[in-house]
């Protein structure tokens, strides 16, 4: 890896679905994030994701692109445009910095979530990634996996 | 420490609340004396960290990771704060000047909340079995901040989160309680019902001719008596010479459309997106904006042959809209 690396987008809809089961995965029963009715009355247009989703989807897209063997060391978000049932996030990424050490390479990604209204996400990582050992069976995964990732994420089940 | 916080925040509460009632002002003083203050200290996680619930969170993140399953299997990192959450049956262990710091927000009308921003570190995987406990510390209470969701304070957290007493990780959040912008709580119903409606057309005198017109279900472009030249929409002078003087002439009704766009944010009460705006070239070489209609909006196409028909949206207002034409599709 090295700076200035892009990493292949990730196109997430926002299903309902999506906003429901990730709440209630994050334990998150905020009436916001399940019941549009108590949203609109909160002055929301519908129910949106709560951040630990975001956070959680963040995290799925560094470890899907550097592979299994990353670590997470780091992440940081901020929120702006909410995400509501219906729209697509589309989350880019950039490594901004790169710093090599024994225990292999630690980057600093850059995260841009977009979605219909602006942009929903936008945060920084760090993650790790151990030096390649002598087996490549345990080489960390190419990129490839997370291109198909997106297209089972696209489609709906 | 903590008994001094919460005595204080009780105290200050109830005086706040009390003069809420007569729609105090909300001394920022109040919400500062906040910092520092513990919000939870060794509280426990509902849950020890376990598979069943790593598995579910995978599974709504659409997270294939094979490092969250397995013998070895690692919480995914990000589930930090989902093991610290309360859910449906509250927390325990937490300190009430947190609680406190919110019920004075809300008595002066903050009553809306949003989180805002999370940093998270990660000092050590979190593995099933592993029995989790948080401190938390109010770290800062902002002033009053204008955004674009209403106005309010924010409020940051800061917990360390342990797992069999060893700390695991990091996690600052920081929450917007707030006052919804332009949805005031004394809204009336008759208020609401208006909302509903589109909003009205601002008809003047240079532009009533264009309304009589649509009204008599005419649809009238200017054209100047200097030069000739059509116009839409109505203006007082002609955009080719100036010319001040103006007759009218109906359209036909026939057009195609010229560009397009799909609404789907943001919503507004009077409409129901996702619809299609279109900015429709008539026969006569002048164009107009206005719904395309009797065709789904992802199927509205440049160069789409349309045609004029008025709708009627309410008892008060009539619209010229365009139809797509059957069989017209390009």
């Amino acid at each position: 890896m090295k700076a200035g690396e892009v990493l292949p987008p990730l196109e997430v809809p926002v299903t309902r679905t999506l906003i429901v089961a990730g709440a209630i995965a994050s334990r998150d029963y905020q009436d916001v994030h399940h019941d549009a009715e108590l949203a609109r009355e909160k002055g929301s247009p519908d129910i949106f994701m709560n951040i630990l989703t975001t956070n959680g989807l963040v995290g799925r897209y560094i470890t899907d692109h550097f592979g299994p063997t990353a670590v997470l060391r780091r992440v940081a978000i901020r929120l702006g445009a909410p995400n509501y049932p219906g729209d697509t996030m589309v989350l880019t990424g950039e490594v901004t910095e790169v710093e090599f050490g024994d225990d292999g390479d630690t980057a600093q990604v850059r995260v841009i979530g977009k979605n219909g209204i602006g942009s929903h996400v936008t945060g920084t990582v760090t993650v790790t990634v151990p030096a390649v050992p002598a087996t490549p069976a345990l080489a960390p995964a190419p990129a490839a996996p997370a291109a198909s990732a997106v297209s089972e994420e696209g489609s709906p089940s | 420490m903590e008994a001094t916080g919460r005595e204080r925040g009780q105290a200050v509460a109830g005086r706040r609340t009390a003069q809420a009632v007569g729609k105090g002002a909300l001394e920022y003083e109040d919400l500062r004396a906040f910092e520092g203050r513990v919000a939870a200290t060794a509280a426990e996680g509902k849950d020890r960290v376990n598979e069943p619930m790593i598995r579910h969170w995978c599974e709504a993140m659409g997270d294939t990771n094979p490092a969250y399953e397995g013998p070895d299997a690692i919480a995914p990192p990000t589930m930090l704060q989902a093991w610290t959450m309360g859910g449906l049956s509250g927390n325990e262990g937490r300190s009430a000047a947190f609680d406190d710091l919110l019920g004075l927000l809300d008595a002066a009308g903050y009553t809306s909340v949003v989180a805002t921003d999370c940093e998270q570190e990660y000092l050590r995987p979190l593995r099933p079995g592993d029995a989790v406990t948080f401190d938390a510390v109010i770290e800062s209470v902002s002033p009053l901040k204008t955004t674009k969701l209403g106005t309010g304070h924010f409020v940051t957290t800061r917990m360390d989160v342990r797992a069999d007493g060893e700390l695991a990780g990091t996690h600052r959040f920081r929450i917007l309680k707030y006052t919804p912008a332009a949805r005031g709580p004394a809204r009336s119903r008759s208020d609401d019902a208006r909302k509903k409606l589109r909003p009205r057309p601002v008809v003047n005198r240079d532009n009533a001719g264009f309304w009589a017109g649509v009204a008599e279900h005419r649809l009238l472009l200017q054209r100047c008596r200097g030069c000739g030249t059509l116009r839409f929409p109505w203006l007082p002078g002609c955009n080719g010479c100036g010319g001040q003087e103006w007759d009218t002439v109906e359209a036909s009704g026939e057009g195609t459309v010229f560009s397009y766009v799909v609404m789907h944010h943001p919503p507004f009460p009077a409409f129901d997106p996702p619809y299609a705006v279109g900015l429709v070239e008539l026969a006569e070489g002048v164009r107009i904006v206005s719904n395309v209609v009797g065709v789904p909006c992802d199927k509205v196409r440049i160069g789409m042959p349309v045609r004029l028909e008025f709708l009627r949206v309410d008892e008060e207002l009539e619209l010229p809209v365009f139809r797509a034409v059957e069989g017209g599709e390009v």
